[in-house]
């Protein structure tokens, strides 16, 4: 542990609505670089709304609170800025673009990004070496990157597929937004393991999810509970097995004591 | 972020400037005389006088068709001049002798007629409102015996062929437009491809419309000879005016045996503004005549401009075993509208044809796909496919598809397949959430879902047809 650590994300007092239905409530949460978090909870409990949120999704409203990241208003970005500035998320559920490549798409996306950061952007061929290099880190095959983005991609291929993205673009804050469901036991090992290789301690993962299961292949440094749009309980990584084992109505329960 | 939208709408057309030459007109109207007049300046044999007179009279008795998915005030064929042509010296023998802002604003337009500057691989026949201009490479390619040139020069040279060929797949009576066009066209181009000759080179035509109040008629010919192949590239634009403007013309392709001829558009004539002021009334017959066995002909279609768009081009499957495609793409933003499709009869055995349709719907655009597929009796195992894709951008565009579907004898098989998509919300925010801009993502899943039509365009006009097509798309997504 390092004396002092940066906060990568500070989020105050955060409400969100969408269509005008408050989901988050005042939410609190300091995430710093190198670690990762859990947020858990159950159903309608807010948890893919901070995701969304976070990636500034335009049809959710902030209706108050800030959200400052590397110390800068994220809330005053765009989303391509965001993503450029290093914020990823892994979507629960990825869009497909026909006609378009996953390299080519790829490509386009880690361009945009470099030429933000002043980078040289890369030509195919430097591109497609670089790709090589990705799907080595994550233990994955080539097989998905010359398939039109997600289309006709199984559950698992999708999921995978987000995580070579993420893999590729090198964020400083991913957010996988429950990446676990729709997985079998060996495509979570696949998909998880690949995160956890992509761990640096100048990066930080927040995972959203309903399981601890992904939590073995991730460990987590803290674990939250979101209810009714609130943390309404954080611990250690154990806190996940015990939400496992007891489900979350008596973190309800207290909550509301 | 959504502010940009309105000023990018508002972008102007690029290719709206005006040349300012003195340009020598027909009065405007249209009776025999006018006809008489313009056989008259163009040097024609008689033969062709006549043939232009029994169109207009034929014309004369034909009402405008009202079937199409489109709406526009009536327009006063009275009111147009059928004859702009840019003064200058009477015969051209070499490029020096024209006009240099005539050079420039071909320039202007991408499209480089100086020797120097030439497009290497493509021969350029350049139309600037009645007459061509320049036609770059004719030598090289006569070398082979191909013939490029003007129509008006080869009515002229050549009018054993035009007498043997013209009209006889879109005949002077074929449709209102058709007739308009019989009487009155002014130039175009004309390609004869002798038998067993690969042409070498990318035939193009560049049509600009300049004069105002005048309409473009031009008639292109196209014939290949048995075992010949020829790759056409057709691109066009016009000035910005508030005035709609009429272009009107006719594309007859015939391949004989083993012939193939792959025929490439892109449509760019000024779209009138974002309140469908001005813009070109693109009224337009294509058709090829696969004459021969084992004939081919491709139409392949980026229709991007034009204030309405009406057009259908088509194969006539004569020769068995011949096959006839149509690969289109087709954009309507702001208050645009077409309606465009495809003809395929099959006539002969064993003939195939292919439909693959992109029309994508924004602003107020309204975008129709009309496609006739017609298996005659005689058309012993033919077979069609085709596939029929409609994307809408916003919420207040309109996408319609009219397939008629005739068959005769039992023995074809027929495909038909059509979807609608939506640009979504989360589509764009996937993309912007990868670090790609709203107008970028847009692009790519416009291009994405144009792609089968794409690749079939030859390489420049590929690059040409993504740009375009980013440009008409420009702000329709926020």
């Amino acid at each position: 542990m390092s004396p002092v650590k940066t906060p990568m994300l500070e989020i105050t007092n955060l409400h969100a609505s969408v269509d005008g239905k408050a989901i988050l409530r005042g939410i609190d949460l300091v995430v710093n670089a190198g670690e990762v978090h859990a947020i858990m909870g159950p159903n309608g409990s807010g948890k893919s709304t901070l995701a969304q949120v976070l990636a500034g999704h335009p049809a959710y409203a902030v209706t108050a609170g800030s959200i400052r990241y590397e110390g800068k208003d994220l809330l005053e970005l765009d989303p391509e800025e965001r993503a450029r500035e290093g914020v990823f998320l892994a979507f629960q559920y990825p869009v497909a673009i026909r006609g378009i490549t996953n390299a080519y798409f790829l490509r386009s996306a880690l361009n945009a990004v470099r030429k933000h950061r002043g980078q040289p952007e890369l030509d195919p061929l430097e591109f497609l070496d670089l790709l090589a290099e990705k799907l080595k880190a994550i233990d994955s095959d080539d097989s998905l990157t010359n398939r039109p983005v997600n289309d006709g991609f199984s559950g698992g291929e999708k999921k995978r597929n987000e995580i070579l993205q993420m893999a590729v673009l090198e964020p400083k804050l991913a957010i996988l937004d429950e990446t676990d469901s729709g997985l079998d036991i060996d495509a979570l090992r696949t998909v998880a393991g690949a995160v956890d290789k992509l761990r640096r301690p100048d990066n930080a993962t927040v995972v959203v999810t309903h399981y601890q299961r992904i939590l073995n292949y991730i460990t987590p440094d803290v674990v939250h509970v979101l209810s009714a749009g609130r943390i309404v309980l954080s611990g250690g990584k154990e806190l996940a097995l015990e939400l496992e084992a007891r489900g979350y109505d008596w973190v309800r329960a207290e909550a509301a004591v | 972020m959504t502010t940009s939208i309105e000023s990018q709408v508002l972008q102007p057309y690029k290719y709206g400037f005006v040349t300012d030459i003195e340009s020598d007109n027909v009065p405007a109207g249209l009776n025999e005389d006018i006809i008489r007049l313009i056989s008259a300046r163009k040097g024609e044999p008689a033969f062709m006088l006549e043939w232009r007179l029994k169109a207009f009279r034929h014309w004369v008795t034909m009402t405008e068709p009202t079937w199409a998915n489109v709406k526009y005030p009536p327009i006063d064929y009275q009111a147009i001049v059928y004859y702009a042509a840019p003064r200058q010296a009477k015969s051209l023998d070499s490029l020096e002798q024209v006009d240099p802002k005539l050079i420039e604003t071909f320039e202007k337009l991408g499209i480089p007629l100086s020797e120097q500057k030439r497009l290497s691989g493509v021969a350029v026949d350049a139309v600037f409102d009645s007459v061509s201009v320049a036609t770059t490479f004719k030598e090289t390619l006569a070398q082979q015996g191909i013939i490029f040139c003007p129509f008006s020069e080869a009515v002229r040279e050549h009018p054993a062929l035009i007498e043997q060929y013209l009209g006889t797949v879109v005949p002077t009576n074929d449709n209102f437009f058709a007739a308009l066009n019989s009487a009155v066209f002014t130039d175009g181009s004309f390609a004869y491809i002798p038998k067993g000759v690969r042409c070498p080179l990318e035939l193009s035509t560049y049509f600009r419309i300049n004069a105002a109040a005048s309409g473009q008629f031009e008639r292109t010919l196209i014939i290949a000879d048995e075992g010949s192949y020829v790759s056409y590239l057709e691109g066009c634009s016009a000035p910005m005016r508030d005035a709609n403007q009429l272009h009107a013309a006719v594309v007859e392709l015939i391949a004989l045996d083993d012939a193939q001829i792959k025929y490439s558009t892109v449509q760019n004539w000024y779209p009138g503004d974002e309140e469908g002021r001005g813009g070109i009334y693109n009224f337009v017959t294509k058709r090829g005549k696969c004459a021969g066995r084992n004939s081919k002909i491709s139409w392949t279609q980026v229709e991007t401009g034009s204030a309405i768009t009406w057009k259908y081009p088509g194969c006539l499957l004569v020769g068995d075993h011949s096959i006839g495609e149509f690969y289109s793409v087709a954009v309507t933003n702001n208050r645009q509208q077409a309606d465009t499709g495809t003809k395929m009869i099959h006539i002969g055995k064993n003939t195939r044809s292919t439909i693959v349709s992109k029309g994508i719907s924004a602003g107020r655009g309204q975008n129709t796909y009309r496609g006739q597929v017609k298996i005659l009796k005689g058309a012993t195992g033919a077979r069609n496919y085709s596939q029929c894709d409609s994307m809408l951008i916003g919420d207040q565009c309109g996408a319609h598809t009219f397939p008629y579907i005739d068959v005769r004898n039992s023995t074809a098989i027929m495909e038909h397949e059509a979807s609608t998509s939506k640009i979504g919300e989360d589509q764009i925010f996937y993309c912007r959430q990868r670090g790609l801009s709203a107008e970028d993502a847009t692009s790519m899943i416009v291009n994405g879902f144009c792609k089968e039509v794409f690749r079939e365009l030859p390489m420049e006009f590929a690059v040409e047809a993504q740009r375009l097509l980013g440009i008409s798309l420009e702000g329709s997504v926020g």
